[in-house]
């Protein structure tokens, strides 16, 4: 099990580092970072001395290294948008883009867990009828058209809550800023989680329904059922135990994949997060906000990632065994 | 002890919550405000924005009348020396006083390498001291308009700046931000309270302001709205006491919703197209060997194509002027003498043939879209109406940042024809000339916003007369005489003003200037 | 062989891979295809729209793309039977005077071009990976499955931004109604492989070490031929079921790319740029503009997606 782990996590620092080579790449050489740094005017001596003083020059290994050692003490550059430290624009936008990944995450995980048992347990009834069909709508809507759809019903025609921005957020220490705290900032959270998470929602619903229906038929159920144990201990502590673990991997993957639908939902909401910050690096060619953006989710993601394998060989020891023979 | 402030912390937004700050106003704009070094960028929002916490020496009032600020007095002591006399006892926000040294310090920073303002004082213009509370501006030349751009230059504190480390102005397209891109420190009737560029601005009340206090807000927060659509759902459902620009379609909405409604007026910014007149070849068209857009029967062609009443009933949905100058009609005199050549496809195509392109030519076109009310529309629509004379258009509409990155100075003039806005900050013709008309060499020297290239000397020379003349009539006179040469010569395609449109919470009233300026100081809660 | 964690689709491409193709062509599909009414249905609405978009210059009634043909009076008229309506205009106009119906056609047409051929380039270039990595086997495998790792840390919507920024970055100010298709496709497709190289490399795998297969080799038959004769027809099904799901993840990305600004340019718009569009005039009560479009949109993905569950559960019996 610990070289399981550790193996992991060589893989995960092996990522990382093609993660940083790419992201320095694009820093390096998308966009010559001179040419984004002066006038016309300016002479090829005077660009020269620049890229002399900015260590241009140096060998690309030695241009690298340097970039991975500010990287790590978060010193990704100047953006060209905003004259600032990139690391400062995204160390404020962060909070509100984990805040609302982590509400649209619960309402996924609340309502997906339990539509997909009951899904998985009542296959023919109408209630899971009319929940999968409405899956299968949420899956083929695409998010931006939902979140205008919320917008236009829920804040402009009934005025039930806000359309724009966090509400008011409460300063805890110097780097979290929380939205959480205020009754406007939990009213400001509402549309967007939900719009951003339906598709997990769905996602979730429909993997743990196809794990049941696929554990109710394994021998060891069966076996169970044919014991006499009650229904209800059959289903919820035998059969729903077996799904843990793809549900585990997806609710991981799927965080990650939450991160990245943020853009679009901050974009549609406003939502003052790391989302449209990217998204405006993107349209003005914003390379160090791109390099960072792109460094630092990969970061999340890598350790999402990590806490899910090593969750795996807690919950299911079985792997243990499978993996330690692989 | 986490969960103990966590608790505080909420009780206390929860007391705060329920006797909500009434008074400060929420508004929003469709940009972002970046930075704070009011040298930094010559764009009317970040400008107005500065306007809330800076002073100038001189000020405009809402009706755009030039009246005094931190001069109160001055006076022409020979045609070429301005004596301009300081107010006293005016502090600055951190408490320093303002004096004679702040306008010296200030006249040589705007002046500086980075400065995006410039063009506020000739760089041959002397400043001298005579008393802590008297200035000298020592003109190469006469010059009537000395202080005609004087609203966008701010005083900024020479102690502070210095003490800051942030003399060196922070250029727009200088990676490294100073103190004063973050902080500011005026004498105006705001100071900022927090400041994250891109998300949330905040501003509090500067009780020891010399003025009198016409507005009774305790603050104020600006947030940036992208979206249309955001914005306007924003300030319909009350989140906003304010936002602008609305859009021309959401105009009747804002209106009919109960609590908001909406302010709309002329602006006085032009909207323009523009060629390439300079270059021997386009960069970005199926012509080669020659420029099309040197023949004036093409350029005159592309005028009489497009039908500026369809954009103004359809796109504008009313709410344009269409324009025969380059000036708003409120800005000069004579302006009734002049007037734009019809909408003819027919002449459009005689003329093209003419010119010896009857099958037409293939030509891209910059465009923002971000930028000026309904920008891209407009420019698809001009690529329609071009399209029925046989010019093929591939528009290239891009987010301003990269737009102006590629058609402006800094980016070569990169651009066979494009869109383009102008606001005279001088409120005044010879800005127009000046910026827009005169001949330019390939960095854009002389005339930085001919991005064309249009050039005729003898319209320099008439700038010149412009700029040295006293005489009223006879001023006029020489402007309109170079505006004939311009019209005949079809430098540019004027098409029209756009119309202001703000949404206002009927909680609040605010004034609107035509300059399209948010001025806090004249706002008020009911 | 090292660890690989298990994939989202891993039970049920396995249990497909088997003998899919064989069981895709027995009457055992066919059976369950006439036997589920929705699926008849999507089908025929799936058929029906591809066919309208695919014949779009003969069945609408403008080209919208055609910019001589589009007249700014005509702008923003509302549908067939609202007031104010134009008889040539069943579905109304948009904000530049186009016919919404013929815009949909075509901006469907853009939009299920994109889809097919990002999902085409994503089949060959994983299918092509999938085999050399569990063939060859070895530090290529490795490498393989670690940039397919690599890959699977990134969201295809990310990647697809990413790439468009760079291509914006490198290629400066490109000319966007000639690339945009291209660029598009590009992105969408290259965040789309590591599905099918994982399960045909998982099915390569089983294949490999099978005696026929092993005595292919020793015959001398070249490892290409092996490889395509022997383990292709075994992974049919389960890519058909990937490339289905994918397409209409791929139609839904481009739309999502075009509505955040960074897709096809609004001269030639897709769905998703009719809707960006149409967003603007949503509160003026100019509704049509983007729900007609956002609407397309959502009947097609519906239709794909329900194809894709079908074909998924009829290839795994264990299932139904």
């Amino acid at each position: 099990m610990f070289g399981f782990i550790s193996r992991r996590i060589a893989m995960a620092l092996v990522v990382m580092f093609v993660v940083a080579l790419i992201s320095f790449l694009l820093f390096r050489f998308v966009g010559d970072p001179v040419n984004q740094m002066v006038g016309v005017e300016t002479t090829p001596e005077q660009r020269e001395a620049l890229r002399q003083r900015l260590g241009l020059n140096d060998p690309v290994l030695t241009q690298f290294f340097r970039y991975v050692l500010g990287a790590v003490q978060f010193d990704f550059g100047n953006s060209y948008q905003f004259k600032q430290p990139v690391a400062d624009l995204i160390g404020r936008r962060l909070p509100a883009t984990l805040e609302l990944s982590f509400a649209s995450a619960i309402f996924a995980l609340l309502l997906g867990i339990p539509m997909g048992v009951y899904t998985g347990l009542n296959r023919d009834s109408w209630l899971s009828k009319l929940f999968l069909s409405v899956s299968l709508v949420g899956i083929s809507l695409p998010t931006f058209f939902i979140g205008i759809l919320f917008i236009f019903f829920f804040s402009v025609t009934l005025q039930w809550l806000p359309s724009f921005g966090r509400g008011e957020v409460v300063q805890i220490g110097s780097f979290w800023s929380t939205g959480f705290l205020t009754i406007s900032g939990l009213k400001a959270i509402i549309l967007p989680a939900i719009t951003l998470g339906l598709y997990q929602m769905t996602l979730i619903m429909r993997l743990i329904r196809a794990e049941m229906l696929e554990v109710m038929r394994t021998d060891h159920i069966k076996f169970a059922r044919a014991r006499g144990l009650p229904n209800r201990s059959v289903y919820y502590v035998h059969a729903l135990k077996n799904t843990m673990v793809p549900v585990i991997t997806i609710t991981g993957l799927q965080l990650g994949s939450i991160i990245a639908f943020a853009i679009i939902t901050e974009t549609v909401f406003q939502w003052p997060g790391m989302g449209i910050l990217f998204l405006q690096a993107v349209q003005n060619v914003d390379i160090p906000i791109m390099a960072a953006y792109l460094l630092l989710t990969a970061f999340i993601f890598v350790v999402i990632n990590l806490i899910v394998d090593i969750l795996y060989v807690v919950i299911d020891p079985r792997l243990r065994t499978e993996r330690s023979r692989a | 002890m986490r969960l103990k402030i966590a608790s505080a912390a909420l009780a206390m937004v929860l007391a705060a919550g329920t006797q909500a700050n009434a008074e400060t106003l929420k508004f929003a704009f469709q940009g972002t405000y970046n930075q704070l070094d009011p040298y930094s960028l010559n764009e009317t929002f970040s400008l107005s924005m500065h306007g809330n916490v800076y002073e100038t020496l001189v000020r405009r009032s809402a009706d755009l009348k030039t009246e005094p600020a931190l001069a109160t007095s001055w006076e022409v002591i020979e045609p070429t020396r301005w004596r301009f006399h300081l107010r006293k006892g005016v502090k600055f926000h951190n408490g320093n006083d303002f004096n004679a040294d702040d306008v010296i310090f200030s006249a040589d920073r705007v002046r500086a390498e980075g400065s995006d303002l410039t063009q506020v004082l000739a760089a041959d213009v002397k400043v001298e001291k005579v008393d802590d509370y008297t200035v000298d501006f020592i003109l190469p030349g006469v010059n009537p308009i000395l202080h005609s751009e004087w609203e966008n230059w701010p005083i900024m504190d020479k102690e502070w700046t210095e003490a800051n480390d942030a003399v060196k102005v922070t250029s727009a397209s200088d990676t490294n931000p100073n103190y004063a891109s973050l902080h500011a420190n005026g004498t105006g009737p705001f100071k900022i309270a927090s400041h994250e560029p891109g998300v949330k601005t905040t501003y509090t009340v500067n009780d020891n302001w010399w003025d009198e206090k016409q507005h009774n807000l305790t603050g104020a927060e600006f947030t940036p709205i992208g979206s249309d659509a955001t914005r306007v759902a924003a300030l319909l459902s009350g989140e906003l006491d304010m936002a602008y620009p609305i859009p021309v379609q959401d105009i009747k909405r804002v209106d009919n919703n109960a609590g908001t409604s909406a302010l709309t007026g002329p602006e006085l910014r032009t909207i323009f197209l523009g060629f390439d007149q300079r270059r021997d070849e386009l960069t970005y068209s199926n012509i080669k060997g020659k420029n099309p857009f040197k023949d004036v029967r093409v350029r005159k062609a592309f005028y009489q194509a497009i039908d500026v009443d369809a954009i103004k009933a359809k796109i504008m949905r009313g709410l344009s002027e269409p324009s025969a100058l380059l000036i708003s009609p409120f800005l000069f005199a004579n302006s009734g003498d002049f007037s734009r050549y019809p909408y003819d496809p027919e002449a459009a195509k005689a003329l093209l043939a003419e010119a010896g392109y009857a099958d037409g030519f293939e030509v891209s076109m910059d465009c923002p879209n971000d930028r000026y009310v309904n920008d891209e529309a407009i420019c698809q629509a001009t690529a329609a109406f071009l399209a029925r004379v046989g010019i093929k258009i591939n528009l290239n509409a891009q987010p301003k940042a990269k737009y102006f990155a590629k058609v402006l100075a800094s980016g070569g003039f990169d651009t066979s024809f494009y869109m383009l806005g102008w606001t005279p900050g001088s409120f005044d013709s010879y800005n127009i000339l000046k910026n827009l008309n005169n001949c330019r060499d390939d960095k854009g020297t002389a005339s930085p916003f001919n991005l064309g290239g249009y050039c005729n000397p003898k319209v320099d020379e008439l700038t010149k007369l412009v700029l040295s003349e006293n005489d009223e009539e006879k001023r006029n006179a020489l402007i309109s005489e170079a505006y004939t040469i311009i019209n005949n010569e079809v430098s540019h395609i004027p098409l029209h003003q756009q119309a202001l449109a703000w949404g206002v919470s009927d909680k609040v009233t605010v004034t609107q200037r035509a300059d399209n300026k948010f001025l806090l100081k004249y706002v008020n809660f009911k | 062989m090292t660890d690989n964690t298990p994939t989202l689709s891993g039970s049920e491409a396995h249990e497909a891979s088997r003998s899919a193709l064989a069981r895709f062509l027995d009457s055992d599909l066919l059976h369950s295809f006439l036997s589920s009414k929705v699926t008849i249905l999507a089908a025929i609405v799936t058929v029906t729209l591809m066919l309208s978009a695919l014949f779009a210059p003969l069945i609408a009634p403008f080209n919208p793309f055609d910019l001589a043909q589009i007249s700014i009076m005509d702008a923003r008229i509302p549908p067939i039977g609202m007031e104010w309506s134009d008889p040539r205009y069943l579905l109304g106009t948009d904000d530049q005077g186009r016919d919404l119906l013929s815009g949909i056609l075509y901006g469907m047409r853009i939009s299920l071009a994109v889809g097919f051929l990002s999902v085409a380039f994503a089949a060959i270039l994983g299918i092509t990976l999938g085999l050399i990595s569990g063939y060859v086997g070895g530090r290529t495998d490795a490498i393989i499955m670690r940039i397919a790792e690599v890959q699977l840390t990134f969201p295809a919507i990310l990647l697809a931004l990413l790439i468009d920024g760079i291509a914006n970055g490198i290629f400066g100010n490109i000319d966007r109604e000639t690339w945009a298709i291209w660029i598009l496709t590009f992105s969408i497709g290259l965040s789309f492989w590591v599905q099918y190289a994982r399960t045909v490399r998982g099915s390569t795998l089983v294949e490999r070490n099978k005696e026929y297969v092993q005595a292919a080799r020793v015959i001398g038959i070249p490892a290409w031929i092996i490889m395509i004769r022997h383990v292709l027809p075994n992974v049919l099904g389960p890519v058909l079921v990937i490339a289905t799901i994918n397409l209409a993840l791929a139609i839904i990305t481009e739309a999502t790319l075009s509505f955040l600004g960074v897709g096809v340019p609004s001269t030639q718009p897709s769905l998703g740029t009719l809707i960006r569009i149409g967003n603007d005039f949503l509160f003026s009560g100019e509704w049509w503009i983007a729900i007609f479009p956002g609407l397309a949109l959502a009947i097609l993905v519906l239709a794909v997606n329900l194809l894709g569950d079908w074909l998924r559960d009829a290839l795994n019996p264990k299932l139904r």
